[in-house]
């Protein structure tokens, strides 16, 4: 039998429901992976048990000739932001290390449903705080990749790090991902991979440890551009039990995927040519849209005049928002709590949260509180979000002119570890192309491109109107269909 | 105008007082979680995952909490926000484990209202007078710390976290701690007429901040104080009584006021700062992003309009102009919901039995009401089952003595022995021989060996001494043991008589 585990999402679950080999094997072979690749620390807890389990139940049910569900059979990595009934749940951090939910996330639950089965729980930054999955509690996720004739460790994006390097190296097949500010893209970028964010509210927020709420939208990360269609269908509806949940349907995205983009206007836009940006990068940009106008669209430039202001808005509505989403990790009901001999309740606080956090958070809580404190709210707060309105309204304007619109995913490929040591504000750069449509609540994907000179992934991005997430997996599947890319990273782990 | 004034040794101080009255909603469920909200129930068993703040939890608003507090608005004829949107308040405490609370301090869903509170001379309140809301806004309640568990340690009980809140607040338009008394009954009066909150300050669902600062008749506020949590009327009017005090004596010693919060001490009657302006929280208020804005479509709006009930005010102007009650009485029976709900009860039963308009009915029901039946429960004390005293039984009551069956004093009794034994009014009055005797002929009979036996003061009589009347009607009661039906008396005694 071939390696079960270089087949993808839609692979898996038709070969398991026409009878190819089972889910039992599919599981144990990736099983296997992640048990040979603890180099690359993309798990924090591996749950080999629960995906046997799940495989076991698909199995059984095919016996019967019971349906299977969208995602039968397909074990997957979720990213240790979910809350998972029975099974620790960290956020990557210390202050809730050993903590195990009495509940499921709606998301892993949705999936579960569909038949999918859970290979362990996925490293990320911190509270999913970085872009370079450094500021886990739990240790660096490494790149599968590596620089061509270099031997240096590769950050693997973030904060979803854990997630893009287990579908890159083959340990799962496909993965769970959240994007706050590229928290999706930017590592499936760097990686190889295919990552979808849908439009904000798609996938309930129930039960995902909370970093930004007006900004997190859970996502899946996958091989293609189908198994992300897929996934995300098992992943995504509606949720009573979050208020910002959208009340729609959930439309089949795998059954409307269409590579034909005639009559579609691809919008390119100016500002996002910034300085600094790698050439390969502008290479891929090129190249996309070469691949855009082959399968049918008309490539129209547009503007989105208050890009440049995005990033900087970004910066004070997200610390803001999780300086106070954080405010319940204090040492009193679960979770970590350090209490110094004599303590009081407010030295109980300080100790538990300067214990408890690590560096990159405990920077955005002092940055949220400050931008959120009596004489700073207006300043920074306020203007913040009038901004976010702007970014809005430009993408409201773009959308007159065009209907999806294509970009880099990020100004550059994966860098080293610790390659931004000391300076945090170049690390937040990275995000600059994601930010925009997080801060519009747009679905955004990104998926590969080509290798740079040195061999490493770059991803193009593809940006869509609100709840148009099959215009965007349908102008994906276009550039995937023409890119040819099918390169993976050499083992050394 | 109250003529409420400190006097200070420098002359007279004006006292000028806001609330911030904090009421628990009448819901069986918190503001943005399923759990029950049940006073008393064992600590921390009434605590869902949103209460408890873990990871990953969502508020979802609670439409009764929503609509309780826009009816409670419409109740005090405020603006009432189509549009409103939910902010967190930032704090660290044991006992509010999100870390915020989530309240609504930029867009409140309640604006500007009033209230009438009605004039009592005696109590220094010489005219009705309004008083202005600034606002209502809903909001969470904290959980509550228990000290007095463990030596070293304080233990938390969050069934309270969570528990829907409207906070309304005053504007400083009252002048007396008489005023301030007034304003929380009345406002307690609308809420439970409203239905929106049970009014119980003994449990906590009503308390209040009290806002207080004094200045010179005519000049300029002064700097307030807050004295935090207050749980009953009139320890409200001792802490407005203590604080303007204070605060005259502090300024005519040549001190200032601090802006700041006080504790109310309930067994010394006084008040404490708490913390002054300079370690006040910088709550950092930002609108929560786990909502969206509330939005009040007209439907939602019209059914709470027209699920209000009737409201004290109107009630009132309608028991004297409709009822022809005494503004007393009237008064009176508004004042809670238990005592009207009573009242019309027995209303349309008495009026019912006795087959007349509620109108020809509702003086005497309402004497019967406040001062008669109340008098026999209190005269029989622990002897009185309150079950006993149906509607139907004492309705009965007032039809035979409306129909001269019975006089007031037999109503009483025959009322009494309703309430030790449940029994049916006109079989005891018939058994118990507790009847008035309306037959001409016994009355008659009677009248004539009166008569008879009084001679020299029928001559009296009929030469004019009109005052002897009374004699005779005596005479006749005693001789039919009282039960003789007084109008049927005075009418045979004046034939006889002449």
């Amino acid at each position: 039998m071939s390696d079960l585990t270089n087949l993808g999402v839609k692979a898996i679950r038709d070969g398991v429901a026409g009878g190819d080999f089972t889910a039992r094997e599919v599981a144990k072979a990736f099983n296997a992976n992640v048990a040979a690749a603890k180099d690359l620390n993309a798990f924090i807890v591996a749950t080999p048990e629960k995906a046997l389990e799940a495989a076991d139940a698909i199995d059984a049910k095919r016996a019967k000739g019971e349906e299977l569900g969208k995602m039968g059979g397909v074990p997957i990595g979720m990213k240790d932001l979910f809350c998972t009934d029975g099974v620790q749940t960290t956020a990557a951090s210390h202050i809730l290390e050993g903590f195990v939910p009495q509940y499921e996330s709606t998301v892993s639950a949705n999936l579960w449903k569909a038949g999918a089965g859970m290979l362990g729980k996925l490293n990320l930054d911190q509270f999913a705080m970085g872009s370079s999955n450094e500021t886990s509690y739990f240790g660096n996720v490494l790149s599968p990749w590596k620089k061509a004739g270099s031997n240096a460790a590769l950050i693997p994006g973030g904060s979803s790090g854990g997630s893009s390097t287990a579908v890159a190296a083959r340990l799962a097949p496909a993965a769970t991902g959240t994007d706050t500010g590229g928290s999706i893209r930017q590592p499936a970028a760097v990686t190889g991979i295919t990552g979808i964010k849908p439009t904000y509210g798609r996938c309930s927020r129930w039960g995902v440890v909370a970093f930004a709420s007006s900004l997190d939208q859970a996502g899946p990360m996958a091989r293609d551009v189908t198994d992300c269609a897929i996934m995300l269908e098992a992943m995504a509806g509606f949720d009573p039990k979050d208020s910002t949940s959208l009340d729609m349907p959930v439309p089949e995205w795998e059954k409307g995927l269409n590579p034909d983009l005639t009559g579609k206007k691809v919008g390119i836009p100016r500002e996002y040519r910034m300085e600094g940006t790698d050439q390969a990068i502008l290479d891929s940009w090129e190249r996309g849209k070469e691949w855009l106008r082959d399968a049918g669209a008309e490539i129209v430039d547009i503007s989105l005049p208050h890009t440049k202001y995005a990033l900087p808005a970004y910066y004070i509505i997200a610390p803001a928002e999780a300086s106070s989403n954080l405010a319940r990790y204090d040492g009193v009901r679960y979770g970590l709590r350090d209490l110094p001999e004599g303590a009081g309740l407010q030295d109980m606080y300080a100790a538990t949260r300067a214990a408890g956090f690590g560096d990159e958070v405990k920077r955005r809580i002092l940055i949220g509180t400050y931008v959120l404190s009596a004489g700073f709210y207006d300043a920074y707060y306020t203007q913040a979000q009038k901004i976010r309105t702007l970014v809005a309204q430009d993408f409201e304007k773009a959308w007159g002119e065009c209907d999806l619109i294509l970009a880099p995913t990020t100004p550059n490929a994966a860098f080293p570890l610790g390659g931004f040591d000391g300076d945090p504000l170049a690390m937040y750069l990275n995000d600059v192309f994601a930010v925009p449509a997080s801060l519009a609540g747009l679905p955004a994907m990104s998926v590969p491109a080509m290798l740079n000179g040195d061999g490493l992934p770059l991803g193009l991005q593809i940006v869509g109107k609100p709840f148009d997430e099959q215009g965007v997996l349908n102008a994906g599947l276009a550039i995937e269909q023409r890119s040819g890319f099918d390169a993976k990273p050499e083992k050394w782990w | 105008m109250s003529t409420y004034r400190i006097q200070g040794a420098t002359g007279e101080w004006e006292v000028v007082i806001g609330l911030e009255v904090h009421a628990q909603v009448t819901s069986n469920a918190k503001l943005f979680s399923g759990a029950s909200t049940e006073f008393g129930a064992e600590p921390n068993t009434q605590v869902s995952l949103i209460d408890a703040a873990m990871p990953g939890m969502l508020p979802v608003p609670n439409r009764e909490c929503i609509r309780q507090a826009v009816r409670t608005g419409m109740a005090i004829e405020a603006q009432i926000n189509a549009w409103s949107r939910f902010d967190r308040k930032n704090y660290f405490y044991a006992d509010l484990p999100q870390g915020y609370q989530i309240s609504q301090l930029y867009h409140p869903i309640v604006g500007e209202g009033q209230l009438l509170i009605e004039a009592d001379e005696k109590a220094g309140i010489p005219e009705d007078k309004i008083i202005g809301i600034e606002r209502i806004h809903v909001e969470q309640d904290a959980g509550k710390l228990m000290h007095d568990q463990h030596p070293t340690m304080s233990y938390v009980d969050l069934n309270r976290v969570g528990i829907a809140l409207m906070e309304i607040v005053s504007k400083p338009d009252m002048t007396s701690p008489a005023e301030a008394g007034a304003y929380v009954r009345k406002l307690r009066s609308i809420l439970r007429y409203v239905g929106s909150c049970d009014g119980n300050m003994e449990e906590g669902s009503m308390r209040a901040d009290v806002n207080v600062s004094v200045r010179k008749p005519g000049e300029e506020f002064g700097t307030r104080t807050e004295t935090k949590n207050v749980n009953s009327v009139r320890f409200v009017m001792q802490v407005i009584e203590y604080e303007a005090n204070r605060q005259v004596d502090v300024l005519e010693n040549g001190g200032t006021v601090d802006q700041e919060t006080r504790l109310f001490d309930v067994a010394t009657g006084t008040t404490r700062t708490m913390r002054s302006k300079e370690d006040a929280h910088d709550y950092r208020y930002f609108p929560d992003p786990d909502l969206l804005p509330l939005e009040l479509d007209d439907a939602f709006l019209t059914e709470c309009r027209e699920s209000l009930p009737e409201l004290p005010d109107a009630k009132r102007a309608r028991y004297e102009g409709e009822l022809g009650l005494t503004p007393y009485n009237a008064r009176e029976l508004t004042a809670e919901v238990e005592t009207f709900g009573r009242f019309e009860t027995l209303l349309s039963a008495t009026a019912a039995k006795i087959g007349k308009p509620e109108k020809a009915v509702a003086t005497q029901v309402a004497n019967w009401a406040l001062s008669v039946a109340p008098g026999v429960m209190k005269s029989l004390g622990d002897e009185a089952d309150p079950a006993h005293a149906t509607a139907e039984a004492q309705a009965s009551i007032l039809a035979m003595q409306d129909k001269g069956e019975i006089s007031g004093g037999q109503a009483k009794e025959i009322y009494e022995i309703v309430l030790k034994t449940g029994r049916d009014p006109e079989e005891i009055a018939d058994s118990e021989g507790l009847k008035q005797v309306s037959d001409t002929g016994a009355i008659e009979e009677a009248i004539d060996a009166i008569i008879a036996a009084n001679e020299d003061k029928v001559a009296e009589y009929r030469g004019g001494k009109d005052k002897l009347f009374g004699f005779f009607v005596g005479q006749t009661m005693k001789a039919m043991q009282g039960k003789a039906n007084p109008a049927v008396v005075n009418q045979i005694l004046k034939d006889k008589l002449g």
